[in-house]
């Protein structure tokens, strides 16, 4: 059912020409007074870039600020992994780069189902965010003269990319942590760690506080305050396998969810091409090759089927560079969603590599020929050493195998320019939120997204929401209303540990993740949709009827937490099937069957469309209704991508 | 292969802990160590026992999570590598391994293989920072910072905060722990107007938090996932020496 867009759904564009909006918006967002910043609470979910940057940020400004992880340290969240880049439009190489194209390849890459506006404040803030980290300590890759260096990303022709060897998301979240470090020293950041949110509180219907388990002792502990700020990442782990820590999760949004915030594009998931393939059922996690590897390493598989000669004895003329082939003009560098298709397409066919047929090759030999083992090793030391490390292969001497695996979410949380959900006082940054990638996010742009909304948006953004509630009365975690969320989390809790059945947590998991990588992945269509749905339904009825959660809630219990979120992932999962199933269209990374060409090129329906589908939660036992945003482009007009 | 473990469990910090023997017989030697306890986690769940807690996340030797002592070796027998990214390759079919975490007394025990490594968190709000605010720096390239330093600064900001070199180190020192933010603070220029009260804070916190002294053993290097050079100790008491001698 669509219903129409109540209104809620306001995007809360500024007016005025695209450079200037953010300027604008600024001047005139009301402002809170440093007197009254100190009796401002906000309580900070999560502590990747997205948190950290904004919780420093605030407490900077005065607030006082609560940060809650699942993790011992902030320090771990899953920002950490982050190897290849973070792009800014600094045009240090002066190969033409400038904020409008910056804006240009981001909204290009997410194939025009994205905002105009906060792309384009993305692309402005993007040379901010270079300026903090160095000034922070980062140290990012220079030159011989000393000046910063840049390399190219998929889907960009020009080098914008910063980055930290293979680590970029690791000195980045390093800073944003110190930075938080010392406010926590001024007293102004409390952090919470081996905390989980399970619920939000609201009152008034507005966002007041959270429910959290501490995850050693079992308790529920009750905060209250001001506002509360998601910045808990995204939900790939919802497919079981994914390039996502283990700990990352959908609990905090969908409870949001269910509170009422609503969900913006659950579909749109990335399948990053470049991770090194499954090797068996007790495969934990996926591990990625960064895709800066694309720009020396080449993609190819046999020509013929079913070629099972090692690699070094194929020789070239038998070899198909098939993205070189198709893409000519992008080549190893298409973008991501096309890159994985492209593989996807090769193994049905019966050329892919490896023990399972499940991969393609990506080759350094030319590269080392032309440019010298050496400087391979400079550039991808790290990288080449973690990829022998989990299969055994040198690839200086063999090419890698490499298959797609889930990546990203670029759906999330609907939020508007001001970054606050539909729920007033619900702020969402970071992947959390559905905003700037809209169906395809572009490499090292994830990086320059969290940091944007947490040093450069929210601190402007919320002091107008907070301004407008000065006067508000401030809650306790008295509150009848932190009552009833606490004895619904309980209640979550002790059904999951009286079920007593017989099947694992990880039984279910991997089942609902095979279902959701072979049914709502690369390619998807209607028939196995509408079974998937099914299929996830009778799941979660099994699922509460015969899962088996060991130990005791009053202790450290991790498959507790872990059943706890995968109960979630099982609803989510049908969300992400309906979404996906409701989008008769291919667009980024979600492709339908029904919508291509013929010769299996995407195929985007704008004039039906052109929106974002934002689901409302109705209830357990009903259909969300969904609600739609138009996209409207005025600055520039949406083409078929092409990468040809 | 089959693969005899002991592990050690403990209930909480006040119960006593032991450790525990495991034979798993069907590891094959693709998985990796923590899959291998992932996959003794789900044998023991279908007995209905208790699983074995460890701390774990990115399982890409990235987030420093994971902190298992294997046969008296922090993080495993392979050099460089986190334990979740030791594979079972490396060992032989009938091997007996010995699984505990860390031990120290500024890391106190949780449950069977976690402990509380939050003290590292407190020494970094102690100094581990460069103090300015998030607005408008300067450009990023108005200070050249020559590639040796930037490279050496990166070197030592590498460090994953695991804690295998305090695990390690016979005294429980976490002196290259710190030494290492310590010295790729020292090596930028943006680290230099609180480069004295930053080594002292630091490392008084240290000693306060209850890490021993460094007496040059030297395992904290031999065992650290990030290959911190020990030179960074060398470079903290440096920094502390000539931070004391100009404070007096
Ligand atoms: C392997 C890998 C490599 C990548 N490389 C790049 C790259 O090169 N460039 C790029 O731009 N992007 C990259 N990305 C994407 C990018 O790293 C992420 O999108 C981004 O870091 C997300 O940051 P975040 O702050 O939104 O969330 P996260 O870093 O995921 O942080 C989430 C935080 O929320 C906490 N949390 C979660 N749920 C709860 C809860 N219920 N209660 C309390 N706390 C909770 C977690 O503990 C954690 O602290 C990569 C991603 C992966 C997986
Ligand atoms: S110095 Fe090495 S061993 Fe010590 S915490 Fe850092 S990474 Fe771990
Ligand atoms: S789990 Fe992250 S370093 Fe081992």
């Amino acid at each position: 059912m669509t219903a129409k867009n109540n209104g809620i759904l306001e995007s809360k564009i500024p007016e005025g020409s695209l450079q200037d909006k953010w300027d604008n918006h600024i001047n005139n967002l009301r402002l809170v007074n440093p007197a009254n910043k100190r009796k401002f609470t906000i309580l900070v979910v999560g502590t990747g870039l997205a948190g950290a940057s904004a919780a420093a940020s605030l407490a900077e400004l005065g607030y006082n600020v609560k940060a809650f992880t699942i993790l011992d340290s902030p320090r771990r969240s899953h920002s950490i992994a982050a190897q290849g880049g973070i792009n800014a439009a600094k045009n240090y190489p002066n190969d033409g780069d400038t904020i409008w194209r910056l804006f240009h390849d981001t909204i290009k890459g997410g194939d025009y189902r994205s905002r105009e506006a906060n792309v384009y404040r993305l692309a402005q803030v993007s040379n901010n965010i270079i300026d903090q980290c160095v000034a922070q300590g980062v140290p990012f890759a220079r030159e011989y003269g000393g000046l910063l260096d840049n390399r190219s990303f998929g889907g960009a022709q020009v080098s914008r990319t910063f980055y930290a060897r293979g680590q970029t998301g690791q000195q980045l979240l390093l800073g944003a942590y110190s930075a938080m470090m010392r406010q926590v020293s001024a007293g102004k950041i409390e952090i919470y760690p081996r905390r989980e949110m399970l619920d939000l509180v609201k009152v008034d219907d507005k966002a007041r506080g959270i429910v959290i388990r501490n995850l050693i002792t079992g308790e529920i502990e009750r905060y209250a305050g001001d506002a509360v700020l998601l910045c808990t990442g995204g939900y790939g782990n919802a497919y079981y396998l994914s390039t996502m820590a283990k700990n990352s999760n959908a609990t905090a949004v969908w409870r949001c969810y269910k509170r009422g915030a609503q969900f913006g594009n659950p579909s749109f998931t990335q399948i990053h091409p470049t991770c090194i393939p499954v090797s068996g059922k007790y495969q934990s996690k996926l591990t990625l090759m960064s895709e800066s590897l694309r720009n020396d390493g080449r993609v190819w598989v046999p020509k013929k089927k079913g070629d099972n000669r090692p690699p070094n004895e194929i020789p070239e003329e038998e070899r198909d560079y098939y993205l070189e082939r198709r893409y000519p003009s992008f080549g190893n560098l298409a973008p991501r969603d096309v890159s994985s298709r492209s593989a996807k397409y090769v193994c049905d066919e019966g050329r892919g590599v490896g023990k399972t047929g499940l991969a393609v090759y990506m080759d350094f030999q030319d590269a080392i020929e032309r440019l010298g083992v050496d400087a391979i090793k400079a550039k991808y030391g790290n990288l080449f050493a973690m990829y022998e490390k989990i299969t055994g292969e040198n690839p200086y001497n063999v090419p890698m195998r490499i298959f797609p695996a889930v990546h990203f979410t670029m759906g999330g949380l609907w939020v508007d320019y001001n970054l606050s959900s539909t729920i007033p006082g619900l702020y969402v940054l970071g992947e959390a939120n559905f905003a700037d990638h809209g169906g395809n996010r572009l490499g090292a742009s994830a990086l320059m997204q969290g940091l944007a909304d947490g040093y450069f948006v929210i601190p402007n953004t919320l002091s107008d929401y907070l301004a407008e509630n000065l006067h508000a009365e401030k809650v306790s975690t008295d509150h009848e209303a932190f009552d009833k969320a606490e004895k619904e989390t309980m209640d979550r809790i002790n059904k999951l540990l009286n079920v007593d059945g017989k099947k694992t947590v990880l039984d279910f998991h991997r089942e609902l993740g095979e279902l959701m990588w072979d049914h709502v992945g690369m390619s998807r269509n209607k028939k196995d949709l509408e079974m998937v749905i099914r299929k996830i339904t009778e799941l979660r009825e099994e699922f509460w009827k015969d899962v088996n959660i060991p130990g005791e809630n009053n202790t450290l219990n991790k498959y507790l937490e872990y059943a706890l979120r995968v109960a979630d992932y099982m609803e989510l999962g049908e969300l992400m099937a309906r979404d996906a199933l409701d989008r008769e269209e291919s667009c980024g990374g979600h492709f339908r069957e029904e919508h291509q060409t013929e010769d299996g090129e995407a195929v985007r329906d704008d004039e039906n469309f052109s929106n974002v589908s934002c689901w409302e939660y109705k209830g357990d036992d009903k259909k969300p209704v969904k609600h739609v945003e138009d996209l409207n482009f005025e600055f520039v007009t949406p083409t078929q991508r092409s990468y040809k | 292969m089959t693969i005899h473990l002991k592990i050690w469990r403990q209930k909480d910090r006040n119960t006593p802990g032991k450790l525990v023997d495991y034979t798993m017989d069907d590891v094959n030697p693709d998985m990796s160590f923590l899959e291998m306890l992932d996959w003794l986690n789900e044998r023991l769940m279908n007995e209905g026992k208790e699983p074995i807690e460890f701390d774990h996340d990115c399982r890409e030797g990235i987030c420093g999570s994971c902190n298992l002592v294997l046969n008296g070796m922090a993080h495993g027998p392979h050099e460089a590598t986190a334990v979740c990214q030791l594979h079972m390759r490396k060992y032989k079919d009938g091997d007996t391994i010995v699984v505990e975490p860390w031990r120290a007394k500024a890391f106190p025990m949780i449950k069977d293989l976690v402990v509380d490594r939050s003290a590292f968190d407190r020494i970094m709000t102690a100094g581990g920072y460069i103090s300015i605010n998030t607005g408008a720096p300067a450009d990023a390239n108005a200070l050249p910072i020559n590639k040796y330093d930037a490279d050496l600064a990166f070197d030592y900001a590498a460090c994953i905060g695991c804690g295998a070199c305090v695990a390690a180190c016979p005294n429980s020192s976490a002196s290259l722990f710190t030494g290492a933010k310590i010295s790729q603070l020292a090596h930028l220029p943006q680290g230099n107007p609180e480069r004295k009260r930053r080594v002292v804070n630091m490392v008084d916190k240290m000693a306060e938090e209850g890490f021993g002294d460094c007496s040059n053993f030297a395992e904290c290097e031999a065992v650290c996932p990030a290959e911190i050079s020990i030179t960074a100790i060398a470079e903290m008491r440096r920094e502390y020496f000539n931070a004391l001698s100009e404070i007096e």
